[in-house]
């Protein structure tokens, strides 16, 4: 599989503060993937390490395989970091001229670009004049000018409203599906859950798991259950290797599997033991649970 | 090259402050030219004709022109300061940098748009002398026309030195309004730099010489003020009014080191910094 982006032991030393922590990991052709953590944990400067606007202290990084410089190699790629950064005197047109011209892309892109976000209609408003939303959408426009082989997006929904979210995740998924590759950091997790194939967990600069979203969420679930008699559940379950830990809060006894089971066939097996339950769910971990367990733990 | 000034224009001519900083800067001094050299009649008192002072003629014009001239750089200079200032403030210089333009780029679309604006005002002020001078002037002998054209190569030197220093400062310091103040500091530091050097060398000439190698006076001195030769002019006679008004050839090259030290320095701010 193509390499697009590979990070070597990058590490990033703000005075005392270090804010990325021998960080590896490789970024490969077609797929989505997110960099998930709280804020503070480093994404951000990652992000800028690579794109050139912040100083790396050690480590290494390759765009591409190593075969071009990181500034070549930033013209195939399309990048927006925390806030949509645009000139407030110019209008969307004359903005995305401007990228046009840094880039090296012809003027044609413009239009295409801004019919995609859905800003064609506005295109010679003045910047300032626009919604958050908009200068969010205008932003990927102007990422996408040059046809990029990977699309960087920096928390791209922090701070719009419900339905600029929805506009924008929707976005996202129609570039994917373009087989663009896109990296996108958040410290939201149903968005990364929603959008991504793949994830990397940071905390505090360090690298907590890297592999794909599903693998993360790698248990079987776990019952949620109610029943009269509770003590015989509890004992029952203790006793069978099938359930790992066990979890008691009042009268709701949650039972994580350690081996697939469906729900049809823990009830019959439960009833043939004599015991009738009152609450059966199944359920599985979300990511937001997994996160939270592995930013916890280490 | 163009690419890089079509860029930074394209930045500059949308901003309609700018564009009337610019216009100031170089359409104001072309019209105090041209509205001092017509005769001014005072309600019926009395005309004024500064050209029949004697200012208007070859080559003295060239020295006096350029003079006055740079004093409308502070227009262009607050354009300068603030092309970085908005860069920082808007954020653009980061968003510039990840859409591919490499440091060594944005510094010198900086660079060349100072050069190429440093030209521009050059060339009117160039134009407009050559033809009031031909209008007032006595002597219209090409020779006499040519002599001290350096004063335009000094002009045009000490626009360019002074903008770079002003882009510096703009690297420096991020903010429009600190650049142009830290512009006043350092006039004053160099003051009192003379005032150091005074009680080093015990006497002023010394001091003057020492501070003539520092960033603004050294601009400054490229083009000596004129009004002691215009008095000159009318008493020849008086010996002890002399003074060495030329423009040196290493007087120039002071200016140029001061202007390849800014775009470097302003080059290696942005690269060790964190945007």
């Amino acid at each position: 599989m193509e390499t697009i982006l590979t990070i070597n032991n990058l590490t990033k030393k703000f005075g005392y503060l270090t804010a990325v922590k021998d960080l590896s990991f490789t970024i490969n052709k077609g797929n989505v993937y997110g960099i998930l953590g709280p804020n503070g944990s480093g994404k951000s400067t990652t992000l800028g390490i690579v794109l050139n606007v912040v100083n790396k202290t050690s480590g290494s990084y390759s765009w591409f395989g190593g075969n071009t410089t990181t500034h070549d190699a930033l013209k195939k790629v399309g990048a927006i970091i925390e806030r949509p950064n645009f000139y407030p005197y110019m209008s969307a047109y004359q903005n995305l001229k401007l990228v046009c011209k840094i880039k090296g892309v012809d003027f044609s892109k413009i239009d295409e670009k801004l019919d995609l976000v859905g800003l064609l209609e506005r295109k010679d408003s003045r910047f300032s004049a626009f919604s958050l939303g908009m200068k969010q959408r205008l932003a990927i426009a102007s990422a996408l000018l040059n046809d990029p082989e990977i699309l960087i997006l920096d928390e791209p929904t922090n701070g719009l409203d419900p339905q600029g979210i929805h506009q924008i995740r929707s976005l996202i998924k129609t570039i994917a599906a373009n087989g663009t590759t896109i990296l996108l950091a958040s410290h939201l997790l149903d968005e990364v859950e929603k959008v991504c194939t793949h994830v990397v967990v940071l905390r505090k600069g360090e690298k907590l798991y890297a592999g794909r979203v599903d693998e993360i969420i790698n248990s079987f679930g776990f019952f949620e259950l109610k029943a009269e008699k509770k003590d015989a559940l509890v004992q029952l379950l203790e006793s069978d290797d099938r359930f790992g830990k066990l979890k008691q809060e009042d009268d709701l006894v949650t039972a994580f599997l350690n081996q697939p089971m469906d729900a049809t066939a823990f009830n019959t097996y439960l009833f043939d033991n004599g015991i009738v339950l009152s609450h059966l769910v199944k359920r599985k971990e979300s990511l937001e649970e997994q996160f939270l367990k592995l930013t916890d733990n280490q | 090259m163009r690419r890089l000034i079509d860029l930074e224009l394209q930045k500059l001519l949308l901003s309609k402050v700018n564009r009337v900083l610019i216009f100031i800067s170089f359409i104001l001094p072309f019209t105090v030219l041209v509205l001092s050299s017509i005769k001014i009649n005072f309600f019926g008192f009395f005309t004024l004709e500064l050209g029949e002072l004697g200012i208007f003629n070859f080559p003295v014009i060239w020295h006096i022109t350029t003079f006055f001239a740079s004093y409308f750089k502070f227009f262009f200079a607050i354009v300068v300061v603030s092309m970085i200032g908005n860069e920082y403030s808007n954020k653009t210089i980061k968003q510039n940098l990840i859409d591919g333009l490499s440091k060594k780029e944005f510094i010198l679309s900086k660079f060349y748009t100072i050069v190429f604006f440093s030209l521009i005002s050059t060339v009117l002020i160039g134009l407009a002398t050559f033809l009031i001078g031909l209008y007032y002037s006595s002597y219209t002998e090409a020779a006499i026309i040519s002599r001290e054209t350096e004063f335009l190569l000094a002009y045009f030197v000490k626009l360019v030195g002074f903008f770079s220093l002003c882009l510096f400062f703009g690297m420096l310091l991020k903010r429009s309004a600190f650049a142009l103040a830290f512009l006043f500091v350092l006039y004053i530091v160099e003051w009192l730099f003379f005032w150091g050097a005074y009680e080093v060398f015990g006497n002023v000439d010394s001091a003057f010489r020492a501070k003539s190698y520092l960033p603004l006076e050294s601009m400054y001195k490229l083009i000596d003020q004129p009004f002691q030769r215009m008095i000159m002019t009318k008493f020849p006679d008086k010996a002890d009014l002399a003074y060495d008004y030329a423009v040196h050839w290493y007087e120039i090259v002071v200016v140029m080191g001061w202007t390849a030290l800014f775009v470097f320095l302003s080059y290696r701010l942005l690269k060790v910094r964190d945007l």
